[in-house]
């Protein structure tokens, strides 16, 4: 295996591409009982249109994530979830916009766990009863967020932002569009996504990196499949569909969240800088230390949930910003013109190196949470960059180059707003 | 086996320190521990919050931001916690360790003195802690109050709690009312009789020995006041419901998804608690992918996406939760309690059982591999008084037999039930 050490955050992670195109990381931490591992295939809520056998394929929403689910069922009527528990392990997965990943911490028998992992992850069992009832379940899920005002203000917000990418829909889909979803759906989708070759494979822990390729080659499908060719959407304008959408909610004080499209970068390590760029601009104008989010804290516009991101995913990036506050267009109003006043005045030069500092401080302490190492690998790999390069670039990243990004990609005038406000008080609450 | 060391520093201040190279963060946590009562519940949730806006010398947050900033991007926050009817409150700090840190600057030491600094120089104005952050912490507490409705999960546990041990310190939680009959002049007495009184449990894990940490927060904690206290409070675990038969609780909010929460009191068993069979018992029947509730109310049943339970030990209690449909109510309900009837008959299958044992034996022990999961640990064994090393926690928990936890499944009663519903349901009754 190639093996590399990165001085500055004193870690080594050995790599190596098998024959069946996965690529293998291993993190090894010496001395720790817990070991992590996390199998992921880059097929997430958004990869809803794609090519295969030169034919564009349509599936509706809420799949990769329904697909999640029913993987854990094997085919002789068992469940991996009880696979892996009996050695104490806790497994589980989660689907994203961008991914899906399976995977358990232990602390016994490791090998047989990953063989467990691999194997149900590798090989598909659905029947109609069991999509059936799933179908009850994950319908419950979809409830669970539906009643939740920050999933309400999120898709809010990204509906906004994108005309076509689908971003905007949840990645659970509708109660409506699982019920379309049969066992063919299912097949087909294992078959395109879950090949090797679109797939990563990160564990992290007191284990042997050959052993792990070892494991890999014996368990897993020996030939490589194709790299499925995937559609967003028509190209986005980055100006907002709307301005602004509201809705109401059983909550007990306005809820916003706002933000802008910024211009998407395809990826490699020109991605991973901008990612790094736009998090300390954020970090510059909505951070824990900025004197203008404080001034809003301290004087009572927003409270401690107040706070901003930069996310790019599937093909867009977007800028956000939001919380809990009485009145939310005038802290809208405020960051606006904050963000004007910096794209005119620029940074001070002192705060941002110690916010640099800080920032590297911060990204560093990460390395403690096998979770967050893992995924981050199995994320940069299939964005094609090294995610442990991540302090480094951070230290070589200048206040002109995350202004210029404030100037380039942060524009009020493109900005959007999503709001969740309380009910109107017609039904107190009755019934005891 | 780490290497752990509790020593008293200064009167009813005892430092716990857990050394270990193994992490890239260090880990400190001030917490001063009282009894819950309705009078002091509110001031001293706030307190802490009051004291990070700032200090003497950093009068500001934003002066505070540019020293932690400074410090690597160290983090220092506001913590509570109920340890069954003691409240623990504080701060807590997590930054850099030292050796990572690339000048070799001693960040151990600047912590421990910005720690005491925040916790005995606030900034204060004629004598009082100062009026501005007073009110803005009120303001902002209120409207954290009010926003628990937001998550109705966790409204739904809380308003179980509520009721079912209304005339308990259990049941008291920080009220708006109490908190707005908060003035910059109680607030300041409550301040100096909070740091005279409390008990003061101060952990520690990262890469520095015991006499290391122990100067840092001496010096830090030099002038704490420390006043002659009574007996140290305590829980008061009750044994039988309130009522005999259950007490049913409902209420409806405009929701799509049914909250279906069970307060159950632990009984006899907490005569003499064995810790590890309880937990062994709570993974068998709700606690995990291998439970009772979730392969039956979910998997099976397909009732539910979550279903499940957690005993709160301290207390004496256990809840059960599960969302589910409106109309499903009673049909989860039954099942529900059907479940732990099963358990109560011996019920439990060997592999359930030993599922249940290496999911408590793993998760104790890969506990102790985050920073954060070690002070978790030594704070929860030095506030049950288990004098032990952790490891040997988790030997315990090896030990448990099936014979213990059905003992205790048949020790459990059911208290109360609360449901929250949509309103539509509600205008139907």
């Amino acid at each position: 295996m190639n093996s590399k050490t990165y001085e500055s955050v004193r870690e080594q992670v050995f790599s190596e591409k098998l024959e069946n195109g996965l690529q293998v990381f291993v993190l090894p931490k010496r001395g720790f009982n817990k070991n992590f591992a996390f199998f992921a295939t880059d097929y997430g809520g958004a990869d809803r249109r794609f090519k295969v056998d030169g034919e564009w394929i349509d599936t509706p929403e809420g799949v990769a994530h329904f697909l999640e689910h029913k993987m854990f069922d094997t085919k002789d009527g068992g469940n991996a979830l009880s696979l892996l528990s009996a050695t104490g392990a806790q497994p589980n997965a989660f689907t994203s916009t961008q991914i899906t990943g399976y995977f358990f911490s232990g602390t016994e028998n490791f090998e047989t766990n990953l063989r467990v992992l691999l194997d149900f992850v590798s090989v598909p069992y659905f029947t109609d009863e069991s999509v059936n009832k799933e179908q009850g379940i994950i319908g419950q899920e979809i409830h669970m967020g539906e009643d939740n005002p920050s999933h309400a203000l999120y898709y809010g917000l990204m509906k906004l932002l994108y005309a076509n990418n689908p971003i905007r829909d949840s990645v659970a889909g509708t109660v409506e569009s699982i019920a379309e979803i049969t066992p063919k759906t299912l097949y087909d989708c294992h078959k395109i996504f879950y090949n090797p070759s679109n797939m990563a494979l990160v564990v992290v822990g007191d284990v042997e990196p050959e052993r792990v390729c070892e494991i890999a080659r014996e368990v897993l499908p020996k030939e490589a499949g194709e790299q499925p060719l995937r559609d967003y959407g028509a190209p986005e304008t980055g100006v907002p569909t709307e301005h602004e959408t509201t809705r109401e909610m059983e909550v007990s004080q306005p809820m916003f969240m706002a933000g802008c499209a910024a211009k998407p970068v395809s990826g490699g390590e020109a991605l991973q800088r901008r990612d790094i760029v736009g998090g300390l601009a954020i970090e510059m104008i909505f951070g824990s230390s900025s004197p203008f989010a404080l001034e809003l804290y301290s004087s009572g516009a927003v409270g401690r949930d107040f706070g901003g991101g930069f996310e790019s995913a599937v093909g867009v990036a977007y800028t956000m910003f939001g919380g809990q506050c009485r009145d939310p267009q005038s802290v809208y109003d405020k960051v606006k013109a904050e963000i004007r006043r910096v794209q005119a005045e620029g940074f001070d030069e002192t705060r941002f190196n110690r916010v640099k500092k800080a920032t590297y401080g911060k990204s560093m302490r990460t390395f403690d949470s096998f979770d967050d190492v893992a995924y981050g690998i199995a994320q940069s790999h299939f964005h094609g960059f090294d995610a442990l390069r991540g302090p480094e670039v951070l230290l070589e990243v200048t206040s002109d180059e995350v202004l210029k990004f404030v100037r380039e990609n942060v524009e009020p005038d493109n900005m959007a707003i999503s709001l969740v406000l309380p009910l109107k008080p017609q039904h107190e609450g009755n019934g005891e | 086996m780490l290497k752990a060391e509790r020593r008293e520093i200064l009167p009813r201040v005892n430092l716990t320190c857990v050394h270990t190279d193994k992490f890239k963060t260090s880990f400190i946590t001030l917490n001063l521990i009282n009894g819950i009562s309705r009078e002091s519940i509110a001031s001293y949730q706030l307190i802490s919050r009051v004291l990070r806006r700032g200090t003497a010398k950093l009068p500001d947050m934003e002066a505070i931001a540019g020293a932690l900033d400074e410090l690597y991007g160290a983090d220092i926050n506001p913590n509570t916690r109920k340890i069954g009817e003691l409240l623990g409150s504080g701060l807590t700090a997590s930054f850099l360790s030292d050796d990572l840190v690339p000048k070799g600057e001693n960040l151990l030491e600047h912590v421990a003195a910005l720690l005491g600094e925040m916790l005995l120089n606030p900034r204060t104005e004629n004598g009082l802690l100062y009026a501005e952050y007073v009110e803005s912490e009120k303001r902002n507490a209120i409207d954290e109050i009010r926003a628990t409705i937001n998550e109705k999960r966790s409204y739904a546990i809380r308003q179980l709690t509520r009721k079912m041990c209304a005339d308990e310190k259990f049941g008291i939680f920080s009220e708006e009312e109490d908190i707005q009959a908060i003035t910059t002049e109680s607030l300041t007495a409550q301040y100096k009789k909070w740091l005279a009184e409390s008990r003061v449990e101060i952990l520690y894990a990262g890469t520095a020995e015991f006499d290391t940490v122990a100067a840092a927060l001496g010096a830090a904690l030099a002038e704490l006041p420390r006043a002659q206290v009574g007996a140290e409070p305590t829980t008061d675990i009750r044994l039988v419901p309130v009522t005999e038969e259950p007490r049913f609780f409902t209420e409806s909010l405009d929701v799509l998804q049914g909250q279906l929460v069970f307060g159950f009191r632990l009984g006899e068993t907490m005569k003499n608690p064995d810790y590890a069979a309880l937990s062994v018992f709570n993974t068998v029947y709700g606690g995990g992918v291998t439970s009772k509730l979730f392969l039956n109310v979910r998997e099976k049943l397909s009732l539910a996406y979550y279903a499940s339970s957690g005993v709160i030990d301290y207390k004496g209690i256990m809840i059960a939760f599960a969302g589910v449909e409106f109309t499903k109510r009673e049909l989860a309900e039954s099942e529900i309690l059907a479940q732990l009837e099963a358990m109560r008959r011996g019920e439990i299958e060997e592999w359930e059982f030993q599922f249940a044992k290496r999911a408590v034996v793993s998760g104790m022990v890969a506990n102790l591999d985050s920073p954060g999961g070690i002070e978790g640990t030594y704070f929860d064994m030095i506030m049950k008084g288990l004098d032990c090393a952790p490891e040997e926690l988790a030997q315990r928990a090896e030990a448990v037999t099936l014979q213990q936890v059905v003992d205790i499944a048949n020790s459990v009663k059911l208290d109360s039930v609360y449901f929250l519903q949509g309103t539509e349901v509600g205008n139907e009754q």
